[in-house]
């Protein structure tokens, strides 16, 4: 069938809806998947309800929707973050007991590879990307003494289609089916002749889309830091989680741009009859996998660097200590983000090619093991001969320290072209990536989360729950995947939704318990959010400093101000806020109050999320007309955008004297708590200084 | 103090579920049968034991420092502004580096001496064995003997073998882990794959690149066995087997496991699930090389491995709950 054939709805009918597949052939595979596809339609419904209920529209288009706050596009990234967690998460779950359940097992193989397919995109490019973004966003402006990024709707545009390519993956658990080709999708399996279906389409949208989102990101990021620097932020003063956001963010730029050409020729294989990848015509699917790892191995570092910046955040503070060795780990930082470019063949040792091909990228990444490795000393050194407190970003920390050096060990091994031989595909290759992105990644996400939360929000995240939290998640972690290093060491492949070996059953019981301390570990996390809104009033840190901060963020209040500092602190050294506490220049009165211009509400973000969900969606179901229209109307919306030309407006000296007079008279009458009582709610926010 | 000391329990009592707890499993390189495997293992503990270097002063200083710093009842100095010693930094950073240069050089030889690529030398010429990976089987092909079979591989123990893989679907991984480890097979494309078995016995091959729904059904039995067995075996394979036609082929091809294509394809003299065939004198292997390679787009009726060049026989797909 001719791709102009189809009708107004294009491949759309009745068969597309989950519901039908249910409805057909009842199973309790079908019944997994329309139960999903239910909790999608009814989790819409109920939120447009909610906020009808309350009359939150007004907030929220105002507030958020529109918003160019780099701290609110942050939290909104960081929401969305949670929601792909979510599923993410769960999926992994039925996963894991797919796999206990085995050989006989509950899912048909084909909803056990859609699984696969989701769990990885959503992981690595809903979750992880997103959740880190918006860490950065919140942060990173904060630190360096800037008002907002440097390119404020820009980054509104990124969130934007970073969230409506989530939004259509929530879509394909609805309508149609999703890819089963794997998070890498490797042609040709993925291609027109081998999965005709909308899978690979899905996939390749999503991709697409939120890679752009993220490239747009790097550029806006790395703008920001070389050009939005307050006064005496020098490079080299820069808390150390800017250094490795400015890594990241390179590696966005270089690292996106091969993925998204790769996922686009897919594409013209799929829809334009192309031969870049298929098995005739001189297609060659080698180039894609080159292209996707090109841009596929910078990703882990562009994940995990902005994690060993928050890290590098909380050893420091919660060591009541100045970061050891910064100048070393700023070098460490640079060299693994170059060393990241020369190292993707790794990930196709068994592809046939020369063994000396393989050695100079089997010792590359070794290499990378030498730069790491002197992070992690580092971290130690900051912990020795400090005064190490137990809050919950530490606890996490102090895990990533012990888990992570598990992860490098396993990671060292694979490298070994030799070993490589035998453990590639297999769940050893599954185990060692969990325990790189799990304990780097996630623990650090979730460390800033607690880290950040009551700067951003004004009131502390409970501790308690926080770090039964982080040990059910270290305990579910273990539990989880070393069991997956013995069974890859026994051979078992990955994908494998069954097996005939009963050897393997043990492993697979083993590492669905720990599915179920994960699924522990997110209710505690739930928990945690519940009981921190619920005593809410007995955690507030109006002042803003809760952890005896050392960087510029701690020194305004929390909230903070859409404006971010009344005045931009001079920055005379590194630890700034630290040598302003000591040196008594914290807490001053700015000399005289000027006006502060920021950038306005702009709606385009809001207009780009909806009609390039609407684009993506039509194009991957055929319908060409409402592609058109809605490729038209992104293109119409962005050029009327550029013709408004009030695009700041002024916030008002007599305001800010107003807020700053009221902050600083909180800080008089505020009692400046010792560490030790950093979690009683004498805690409001003003530390005590400990020398 | 209790959490924090959980924390570093945990792993120690955990990581022993690492071990594999069972000898029975034979099909990993871990019980090898062949010297490729075996020293693809002696690297793996020896690249383990080296990078312990540098990770165990983790696990142990990580816990010292964390009780004796703790700011609780810790009874350590405090230094806020220490932040950087030279000699320490060189530890820091020439530790690892040296670990890694040791490592290198383990990593060059043995990556340069297990080269699949690389013809054993062994008393007796190799025996030749061309690999197709189809949609969810392998075929093996023993050019010199004009006899192939799918779902078995034997091979006579102390001689080499010397195999030239390629795929009539989409790309797949050739994975036997306790003779040779893995290759990927491609269309269009030969790869190559030489090994030795020095002792008789047992095992399986499978393919680990996700390929669809028979994916998990893609395995083989492997036998290494004694020449005489191996003689009998061929003749077996000769008498039991029906010649591998063009037709033959193409209804082997399909989208299905080798359980389903022994039913098409099987009779009693072959063992349950395995096929034997004799080869009429065509040079198949290359023929299917160069399926790809005519100039011409192929039809998606055309090419093993797609929906429609299976037709009829795909109604079962997915149908494993």
């Amino acid at each position: 069938m001719n791709n102009l054939d189809y009708g107004w709805l294009g491949k759309l009918n009745w068969d597309s809806l989950v519901f039908s597949g249910f409805l057909e052939r009842p199973s309790v595979s079908e019944a997994v998947a329309s139960v999903a596809g239910s909790i999608v339609i009814l989790a819409t419904v109920g939120i447009l309800f909610l906020l009808t209920w309350f009359k939150v529209w007004g907030t929220l288009w105002r507030d958020w929707l529109t918003s160019t706050d780099h701290k609110r596009i942050g939290i909104m990234y960081i929401v969305f973050a949670i929601v792909m967690l979510v599923r993410g998460l769960l999926e992994g779950m039925v996963m894991r007991a797919q796999q206990a359940a085995a050989p006989e097992g509950f899912l048909y193989a084909d909803h056990f590879a859609q699984l696969f397919s989701t769990h990885g995109t959503i992981m690595v490019f809903f979750v992880a990307v997103p959740f880190l973004v918006g860490l950065i966003n919140f942060a990173m402006p904060l630190q360096i003494g800037a008002r907002d990024v440097a390119f404020p709707v820009l980054n509104q545009i990124s969130l934007a289609v970073t969230v409506s390519s989530g939004i259509l993956l929530m879509v394909s658990l609805v309508v149609g089916q999703f890819s089963t080709g794997g998070w890498s999708a490797y042609p040709p399996y993925t291609g027109a002749d081998f999965s005709p279906g909308v899978g690979p389409d899905y996939w390749i949208w999503a991709i697409v889309f939120s890679g752009a989102g993220t490239t747009l990101t790097g550029i806006n990021f790395t703008v920001t830091v070389y050009k939005c620097r307050g006064p005496g932020m020098h490079l080299f003063r820069m808390p150390l989680f800017c250094w490795t956001v400015l890594c990241a963010s390179i590696l966005m730029i270089f690292a996106m741009p091969p993925l998204s050409v790769a996922a686009l020729m897919l594409g013209l294989d799929r829809y334009l009859d192309f031969h870049f990848f298929t098995n005739d015509l001189g297609g060659n699917m080698m180039n894609y996998a080159n292209l996707f790892w090109l841009f596929g191995h910078p990703e882990v570092y562009l994940l995990v660097l902005p994690a060993y910046g928050i890290f590098s955040e909380v050893f420091s503070t919660y060591s009541a200590k100045t970061l050891y060795g910064y100048k070393s780990l700023v070098i460490a930082t640079m060299c693994i983000a170059i060393l990241s470019f020369t190292v993707w063949l790794h990930h196709f040792f068994t592809m046939g090619q020369s063994p000396t091909i393989n050695i100079a990228f089997g010792i590359a990444t070794m290499l990378i093991a030498v730069p790491t490795g002197v992070k992690v000393y580092d971290w130690m050194a900051t912990m020795y001969r400090g005064r190490i407190r137990f809050t919950t970003p530490m606890v996490y920390a102090i895990g990533f320290l012990i888990l992570f050096v598990i992860g490098g060990l396993s990671g060292v091994i694979l490298a070994n072209p030799t070993v490589d031989f035998q453990v590639h595909n297999t769940l050893f290759l599954v185990a060692h990536f969990h325990n790189v992105l799990i304990p780097g990644v996630l623990f650090g996400i979730l460390a800033g989360y607690n880290y950040w939360f009551p700067k951003a929000f004004g009131f502390r995240l409970n501790d308690k729950w926080g770090k039964r939290s982080a040990y059910l998640w270290f305990a579910g972690f273990m539990v989880t995947f070393f069991p997956l290093y013995g069974a890859g060491l026994l051979g078992m492949p990955r994908r494998s939704f069954s097996y005939a070996d009963l050897t393997f059953k043990p492993y697979m019981i083993v590492a669905f318990i720990g599915a179920m301390i994960v699924l522990a570990a997110l209710i505690s996390l739930v928990i945690q959010f519940i009981v921190s809104i619920r005593d809410r009033k007995k955690t507030q840190v109006p002042v803003g400093d809760p952890w005896d901060g050392r960087s510029l963020e701690w020194n305004s209040p929390a909230p903070v101000p859409a404006y971010n500092f009344v005045e931009i602190p001079k920055v005379t050294d590194r630890d700034a806020f630290t040598e302003a506490k000591e040196h008594g220049e914290a807490y001053k009165r700015p000399k005289v109050y000027r006006d502060i211009e920021l950038p306005k509400n702009n709606p385009l973000g809001f207009i780009l999320c909806v009609v390039s969900g609407i684009l993506m969606f039509a194009l991957v179901w055929y319908i060409w007309w409402l592609a058109l229209i809605s490729a038209l109307t992104i293109l119409v919306a962005v050029i009327a955008a550029t013709f408004r030309k009030e695009t700041e407006y002024i916030i008002p000296a007599s305001q800010l004297e107003k807020d700053t007079e009221a902050w600083l008279a909180l800080v008089e009458k505020s009692e400046a708590v010792s560490r030790d009582l950093e979690d009683s709610p004498r805690n409001v926010g003003l530390a005590k200084l400990e020398i | 103090m209790h959490a924090p000391r959980l924390l570093f329990i945990l792993p120690v009592f955990l990581s022993i579920l690492l071990i594999p707890y069972s000898a029975s499993a034979s099909e990993t390189f871990l019980m090898p049968l062949g010297p490729v495997a075996e020293e693809q293992k002696v690297h793996f503990f020896w690249a383990m034991a080296l990078t312990m270097v540098a990770v165990l002063p983790v696990f142990i200083l990580v816990p010292v420092i964390l009780f004796k710093y703790r700011r609780k009842k810790g009874h350590g100095f405090y230094a806020p502004k220490w932040e950087t010693y030279g000699p320490l930094e060189v530890i820091m950073w020439g530790v690892p580096f040296l670990v890694i240069i040791v490592l290198s050089v383990m990593l060059w030889r043995a990556t340069a001496r297990l080269d699949p690529y690389k013809e054993i030398q062994g008393v007796v010429p190799p025996v030749k064995v061309q690999v197709v990976g189809l949609d969810w089987k392998w075929l093996f092909i023993y050019p010199e003997l004009d006899i192939a079979t799918v779902g078995e591989l034997v091979v006579p123990v102390h001689t080499p073998v010397s195999m030239i893989l390629t795929s009539d679907t989409v790309m797949q991984s050739f994975f036997i882990s306790a003779l040779a480890g893995q290759i990927y097979v491609m269309p269009g494309m030969t790869t190559k794959l030489n090994f030795i078995g020095t002792k008789t016995g047992d095992t399986r091959g499978e393919n680990t690149q996700y390929t669809g729904n028979g994916f998990v059904d893609q395995n083989f039995a492997v036998k290494v066995v004694t020449d005489e067995d191996f003689e009998a075996w061929v003749k077996q394979v000769r008498t039991g087997g029906i010649v591998l036609s063009p037709e033959n082929y193409n209804r082997l091809a399909q989208r299905n496991t080798k359980k389903q294509a022994y039913k098409v394809l099987g009779n009693s003299k072959m063992p349950e699930n395995t096929l034997y065939f004799n080869l009429p004198g065509t040079d198949l292997f290359h023929e299917i090389v160069m399926r790809y390679h005519s100039g011409k787009p192929l039809s998606i009726e055309e090419q093993p491995g797609t929906r429609k060049f299976g037709r009829g026989e795909d109604d079962a797909e997915g149908a494993q709950p």
